[in-house]
C-alpha cells in the first residue's frame, strides 16, 4: 500500500508539471495585453519599461521558469517564514497579480476561508442528508420514497445552480425577505445574533450547492446499497438470526459505504470548481469570483495559479481516493 | 409480448455479431422469437419516466426548430413602447425591457442551446469513441491514451473552458463572424472537455469484446483491422455510446448556459436560454418571471434527456432486459 502511494506520488508530479505546461501555453495564445488599460498619452518606450517591470520581457520558456521556480521553491518557503518567522524568502520575487500588483498567493489566502465556509459547509450537510436518503431508497426499493428520492436527485442533476440560485433568491429574498440576497463577507462572527446572522446569509447558498451534492451521492448511495442487500452474506447474517438494524446498518452499510467514500472524495474538488457559479449568483468574493475576475481583467499570473491550484486539488484526490478504495476494501490490493 | 415469449431467454440464442440487423429482410429470414431492437423497445416503453422524457424532448425539439416557423416574430425586433409588457395574446410570455416578444426570444435561445448541446455531444461522442476504441483495440495505443484521458480527467474543466473562452474568442469571430466564430469555439471546447468519460467506458466494452469468439471467427476467415472495428466492434459498443450521447446532450447544455450565465458566452444580442436567464436577473426584483422561463426550459430539457438516458441504459443492458 505504501509502494503504491509513493509511486503514485512520484507519477502526480510529471503530470502536474505537464498540466501546468499546458495552462502556461494557453495562456501564452492570449490575445489580450495587460498594457491595453494604460493611457495612450503613456510613450511606448515607457510602456515597454512597464512591460518588463511585470516580467513580460523574457522568452516564454525563461518565464515558465520562473513562474514554476517561484510556485514549488518561492512560495512555500513564504509559508514557512509565515508560520515560524524565519527570513527565507526574503527579497526573493513572487508570483505577482497583474491587478493588483500584490503576490497572487497572499490573494487566494484572503479568499480561502469564504469558499471554505460555504462550499465545505454545503458539502458537508449534501453528503449528510444523501448518507440516509441513499439507504433508505435502497432498503425500499420503488417505494414512494425511492421514487420520491429519485425523483428529487434528477432535478438536483437538473436544475443548473445559476437557476436554482436565482429561484432561492426570488423566493426567499424578494418575496418572502427572510434571507439577504448577497452574501457579506466583511461580517465577523463574534456574538450568537453576529453567528445567527453569518447563518442567515449561508443558508440560501449553502442551499444551492447542497441541492446537487446531494443529488449525485443519495444516487451513488443507493446504487452501492442495491448492489450489497442481495449478495449472500446478508442471507447469511439474516438467517443466523441478527435484527433487521444490524443487518442493514452495519453488514451491508459497510460494505456500501466502499465507492461511496471514494465518491465523496472524488467530489471534493469539483465542487470547488462548480462553486464558481454559486459564489457568482450569491456575490460570496471566493476562489471561483477570484477567477471569474482574473480571467476578466486579463490577469494572467492569477489565472494561472489558480488553474494550477485545481488541478493540484484534481490529483490529489484522486490519489486520496484510490488509496482510500484500497485501504477499505481488503479485496483490492494495488502491488 | 406474450406470456409463452417470455419464457425464451433472449441471451446466447441470438449469434452477438447480428447485434444490429439490417431490419426487414433479416427479420423474415431468420426470424428469431423477438429481434434484439424490438425487445430493448419493449423495456424502454415500461419505464415510464424514460418515456414521457423523451417524449417531451422530441417536443422541445419540434417547439425550438420548427416553432419559428408558426410563430415568425423576429427576436431581434425591438419595439421600445412594448417594453416590459405582461403575457398577453400578442406575446405570451410578455416582452423584454426592449420591447422584444420574450416567446420567439426563447424559441432562438433554445434553438442555439439545443445545437449547441447536440453538436458539442456529437463532437465528444466522435472523439471519445474514436480514443476509446483505438485504445481497447490496439494494444501499442492503450498505455498512451489511456495517460492522455488520464490527464484530460485532471485538468480543472470549467476554469479550463473559461480560460479558452477568454483566449479563443478574438482570433475565431473575426475568421467566422461573431456567431459562428462563438458557435464553433463553445462547440469544441464542450467537446474538447468532455470525451473521457465514453472513452473509458468504450475502452472497456472494447477489452471485453475483443476476447469474444465471434471477433475470433472473423479474424479467421481474414477481416482487417478496419472492417473488424466498423462491423464487429462498433455495433457492440452501441449501446454505451447511445448512453452517453444522451446524457452527453445534457452536460453540453448546461455548460454552454453557464457559460453564458457567467458573460462569457454568446454576444448579448444572440439569446440562448442561458444569456436569456443571465440578463433577466439584472430585473429580478421588478419581474421575477422573466428568470423563470428560460431556467425552466434548461431544466426540462435536462430532466427529459436524463430520463431519456436513466431509460435507455435500462433497456440496452440486456441483463436487466427481460426482468
Amino acid at each position: 500500500m505504501l509502494t503504491f502511494t509513493v509511486r503514485r506520488l512520484v507519477l502526480a508530479v510529471p503530470t502536474l508539471l505537464f498540466i501546468s505546461l499546458v495552462l502556461f501555453l494557453l495562456l501564452e495564445f492570449a490575445p489580450g495585453d495587460p498594457m491595453a488599460q494604460v493611457p495612450l498619452t503613456v510613450p511606448p518606450e515607457v510602456k515597454e519599461k512597464m512591460r518588463e517591470a511585470l516580467g513580460l520581457g523574457q522568452p516564454a520558456h525563461i518565464r515558465f521558469w520562473k513562474w514554476l521556480v517561484q510556485f514549488f521553491w518561492i512560495e512555500p518557503q513564504v509559508l514557512v517564514d509565515h508560520i515560524f518567522g524565519t527570513s527565507f524568502s526574503a527579497g526573493d520575487l513572487r508570483v505577482i497579480s497583474w491587478q493588483t500588483r500584490s503576490p497572487v498567493m497572499d490573494i487566494v489566502i484572503q479568499r480561502i476561508p469564504q469558499t471554505l465556509w460555504v462550499v465545505g459547509t454545503a458539502y458537508v450537510v449534501g453528503v449528510l442528508i444523501a448518507l440516509p436518503i441513499g439507504i433508505y431508497s435502497a432498503y425500499r426499493q420503488y417505494s414512494w420514497f425511492d421514487q420520491t428520492g429519485t425523483f428529487v436527485s434528477m432535478i438536483g442533476f437538473s436544475v443548473p445552480p445559476f437557476f436554482s440560485g436565482v429561484l432561492v433568491i426570488v423566493v426567499f429574498s424578494v418575496n418572502l425577505g427572510w434571507f439577504p440576497s448577497i452574501y457579506d463577507t466583511t461580517h465577523k462572527v463574534v456574538d450568537w445574533d453576529s453567528f445567527m446572522i453569518q447563518l442567515r446569509q449561508m443558508i440560501m447558498p449553502v442551499m444551492v450547492l447542497a441541492l446537487q451534492i446531494t443529488a449525485q451521492i443519495s444516487r451513488f448511495m443507493r446504487a452501492s446499497m442495491l448492489d450489497n442487500l442481495n449478495q449472500d452474506y446478508v442471507r447469511t447474517a439474516r438467517a443466523k438470526g441478527l435484527g433487521e438494524r444490524a443487518v442493514v446498518l452495519v453488514h451491508v452499510l459497510r460494505n456500501s459505504m466502499i465507492p461511496v467514500v471514494t465518491v465523496i472524495a472524488l467530489g471534493v474538488p469539483s465542487i470547488f470548481g462548480g462553486a464558481i457559479i454559486t459564489e457568482q449568483v450569491f456575490k460570496v468574493n471566493g476562489i471561483g469570483q477570484l477567477l471569474i475576475g482574473a480571467i476578466q481583467a486579463n490577469d494572467l499570473p492569477m489565472v494561472q495559479t489558480l488553474t494550477f491550484i485545481f488541478a493540484v486539488l484534481i490529483v490529489l484526490f484522486n490519489l486520496i481516493a484510490d488509496v482510500l478504495y484500497g485501504l477499505l476494501d481488503p479485496r483490492i490490493r494495488y502491488d | 409480448m406474450t406470456d409463452k415469449d417470455r419464457l425464451v431467454p433472449d441471451e446466447g440464442l441470438a449469434p452477438a455479431s447480428t447485434a444490429v440487423p439490417a431490419a426487414g429482410t433479416l427479420e423474415e429470414f431468420t426470424k428469431p422469437p423477438q429481434s434484439q431492437w424490438r425487445e430493448v423497445w419493449h423495456q424502454f416503453k415500461s419505464h415510464k419516466g424514460a418515456l414521457y422524457g423523451g417524449l417531451l424532448f422530441l417536443v422541445i425539439i419540434l417547439w425550438v426548430y420548427l416553432g419559428p416557423l408558426l410563430w415568425d416574430l423576429d427576436p431581434t425586433k425591438i419595439d421600445i413602447r412594448a417594453r416590459n409588457q405582461g403575457p398577453s395574446l400578442a406575446h405570451p410570455f410578455g416582452t423584454d425591457q426592449l420591447g422584444r416578444d420574450t416567446f420567439s426570444r426563447m424559441m432562438a435561445g433554445g434553438k442555439t442551446s439545443v445545437s449547441v448541446g447536440i453538436t458539442a455531444m456529437l463532437l465528444a461522442l466522435g472523439l471519445g469513441s474514436l480514443v476509446g476504441v483505438l485504445a481497447g483495440f490496439f494494444k501499442r495505443l492503450d498505455g498512451l491514451l489511456m495517460r492522455l484521458t488520464d490527464l484530460f480527467l485532471a485538468l480543472p474543466l470549467l476554469p479550463l473552458l473559461l480560460v479558452m473562452m477568454l483566449l479563443f474568442r478574438d482570433p475565431l469571430n473575426a475568421a467566422f463572424g461573431p456567431e459562428q466564430g462563438i458557435f464553433i469555439l463553445i462547440v469544441v471546447s464542450i467537446g474538447v472537455t468532455s470525451w473521457m468519460p465514453t472513452a473509458r467506458i468504450v475502452r472497456g466494452d472494447v477489452l471485453a469484446i475483443k476476447e469474444r469468439e465471434f471477433v475470433l471467427a472473423a479474424r479467421s476467415i481474414g477481416t482487417t483491422n478496419t472492417k473488424m472495428i466498423l462491423r464487429h466492434i462498433l455495433p457492440n459498443v452501441l449501446s454505451p455510446i447511445m448512453v452517453s450521447a444522451t446524457l452527453g446532450i445534457a452536460t453540453a447544455i448546461i455548460t454552454e448556459s453557464s457559460l453564458s450565465f457567467l458573460g462569457l458566452g454568446f454576444p448579448p444580442d444572440f439569446p440562448t436560454w442561458g444569456r436569456l436567464l443571465f440578463d433577466a436577473t439584472d430585473y429580478l426584483q421588478q419581474y421575477p418571471e422573466r428568470v423563470f422561463w428560460p431556467g425552466l426550459a434548461i431544466s426540462l430539457t435536462v430532466l427529459s434527456v436524463n430520463y431519456l438516458g436513466d431509460g435507455l441504459r435500462d433497456a440496452l443492458d440486456p441483463r436487466i432486459r427481460g426482468r
